[in-house]
């Protein structure tokens, strides 16, 4: 049942000494930024990031709480899947700092491999590896980098597939699968390491409408099982819906932030306004 | 099931369509094969290249030297497949550290692309030898495989790297993304789509170096093209090497014969995966 809402989850026995979070001290003293949620999971102060001389992010300061869903939101190019990118240190930047669960990711010498088990990430196009069956998508990770035998690595796969409803796809090729079961399956890969965050990229932008209602409620759940999430999103309902606070981008910079209700039907910014008024236009809300 | 009819009469046209190709084909071939034997020169040819005693006295030693052949290019076939495998992998690393490693894997496949096959295995297999060097050994077979694995390791580490670089960028950033480390985002997740994709160009290369192994013979290890050689100028008749011509093809044939079907089944697949 546990979603990955505790790094080291204390459901299942036999993970005690899986070291998801070893070494990462969880800080608690950080006052969280939303009441009534955990601690620190996310900072980021400063970043700054840009492709050659074309400046993507400009000063982003955002602080998620455990539990917490922020959502992005923002014109295509804004920078959303560059923050996230950037968070999982797939993309090196150019200054401010990065912390998760207490500890600076972006501090030079860090073991890149050991924090990025700790974030996981899922991508718009899936990303799943074509050459294995959903087993071994799942499991390749953790057997992998985790070293957790093969056994107890395929049972978490399989409580997770089951969870989510995708057990009987256990041994399919990628390929056979719908993009939503895509989708959901790589899901349920990044979610087998436990990781203490998830990042989630316009993961529902790359499938038909009729497929989107079942990778958004596999969302839903996780957010109801107190998985923290930062996910950068068109779906605007659904952001409404889920997100604890929603941060808007535009030109590399947080223009608002603040909880749901406030930013979709009082936005104090007059581009960010403006932005929803383009997609009211575009019939996304 | 309700589109039988016409399904039926579909498949009798295309009946008579292969009949006219077949007829026809027939045709144009005996037509060239009458004008060859009716040709003034025939006799002599027929003598030189098709006697047909010869032939049979030729086959089965021709045949003995084939097996040196097979031997040659199973050694070099593997030796070819592991060190190409390296090469490509320095050539495709990108971190500055690695650059030495790089610029040696670059010139390299440069170098042994750019020249001849024969003449590398002339330098080794002559040159080595003549040098004396204690320790080095002077069996031709050794010089002739390490010739081949030279020339055919620079080609083969470009379909190799080409098979890397064919590996969307995204598949390592899910990988990574994961906490696989470089090295295990290569080895469990690029490597083997990139393999997977290039087994027919590496085939085709395979094909190439068993045609090769004949070039070793100019080194004196007796192989099928030496033997045809030795038997032709002993009396000036050509036919050992139509027999060794004919071992040849027979194995490259069914070779070239398998790298079709392996691209058809490959195409089938990417075009049932990408519906
Ligand atoms: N690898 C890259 N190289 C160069 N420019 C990039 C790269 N990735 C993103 N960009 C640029 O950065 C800007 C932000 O892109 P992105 O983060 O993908 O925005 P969003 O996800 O909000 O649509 C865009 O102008 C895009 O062209
Ligand atoms: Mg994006």
């Amino acid at each position: 049942m546990n979603a990955g809402g505790t790094p080291v989850s204390a459901g299942v026995p036999a993970s005690a000494e899986v070291p998801v979070s070893a070494g990462v001290p969880v800080s608690a003293s950080v006052s969280a930024q939303a009441p009534g949620l955990g601690g620190e999971a996310l900072r980021i102060e400063g970043l700054r990031k840009s492709f050659g001389d074309h400046l993507v992010l400009d000063g982003i300061d955002l602080v998620v709480a455990e539990h917490e869903v922020v959502c992005l939101i923002g014109a295509s190019g804004s920078g959303k899947s560059t923050l996230l990118r950037c968070v999982n240190l797939l993309e090196p930047i150019d200054s401010g700092r990065i912390v998760v669960q207490g500890a600076e990711i972006t501090a030079s010498g860090v073991d890149v491999d050991r924090i990025r088990r700790s974030i996981g990430i899922v991508f718009q196009a899936y990303n799943l590896f074509p050459h294995m069956s959903v087993i071994r998508n799942i499991t390749l990770a953790p057997v992998k980098v985790l070293r957790l035998p093969k056994a107890e690595a395929e049972a978490r796969a399989e409580e997770l597939l089951r969870r989510f409803g995708l057990l009987d796809k256990r041994d399919a090729v990628p390929d056979r699968l719908s993009g939503g079961q895509q989708q959901r399956v790589a899901i349920v890969r990044a979610l087998a390491m436990r990781p203490s965050i998830l990042l989630l990229d316009e993961i529902t932008s790359a499938l038909d409408p009729v497929l989107v209602a079942e990778v958004l409620s596999v969302i839903r759940e996780l957010a109801e099982s107190g998985m923290t999430m930062v996910l950068a999103t068109h779906e605007m309902g659904f952001a409404r819906d889920i997100a604890n606070r929603v941060a808007f981008l535009e030109g590399g910079r947080i223009i608002e932030e603040g909880p749901p209700g406030q930013i979709f039907s009082a936005p104090r910014d007059e581009r960010t306004r403006r932005f929803l008024d383009r997609v009211i236009e575009a019939g996304r809300l | 099931m309700t589109h039988a009819a016409p399904r039926r009469s579909r498949l009798r046209s295309r009946g008579v369509a292969v009949l006219v190709a077949t007829v026809s084909t027939l045709v144009v071939f005996g037509v060239i094969g009458w004008l060859i034997v009716n040709a003034d020169g025939w006799a002599t040819v027929q003598a030189r290249f098709f006697d047909s005693a010869r032939f049979d006295e030729a086959l089965p030693r021709v045949f003995a030297g084939l097996l040196v052949n097979i031997g040659i290019f199973l050694i070099a076939a593997v030796c070819i497949l592991v060190w190409a495998l390296v090469l490509a992998v320095m050539r495709s690393l990108d971190d500055p550290v690695f650059f030495p490693i790089k610029l040696f894997a670059i010139i390299y496949i440069d170098l042994f692309r750019g020249l001849p096959s024969i003449l590398i295995i002339y330098v080794l297999g002559f040159g080595i030898p003549a040098l004396r060097l204690p320790g080095l050994t002077s069996d031709v077979y050794v010089w002739g495989i390490v010739s081949l694995v030279l020339v055919w390791s620079a080609y083969v580490a470009e379909v190799y790297r080409a098979g890397i670089q064919s590996v969307h960028p995204s598949q390592a950033a899910a990988a990574r993304s994961l906490g696989l480390s470089g090295v295990k985002t290569f080895r469990y997740v690029v490597l083997p789509q990139a393999i997977r994709r290039v087994i027919p160009p590496l085939l085709n290369d395979m094909v190439g170096l068993q045609k090769d192994t004949a070039l070793v013979s100019f080194l004196g290890p007796v192989e099928a093209f030496r033997r045809a050689q030795a038997m032709a100028s002993a009396d000036f008749n050509f036919t050992p090497y139509l027999a060794s011509a004919m071992l040849f093809l027979m194995l490259t044939v069914p070779m070239a014969r398998l790298v079709d079907w392996l691209v058809a089944r490959d195409r089938k697949r990417y075009l049932a995966g990408a519906r």
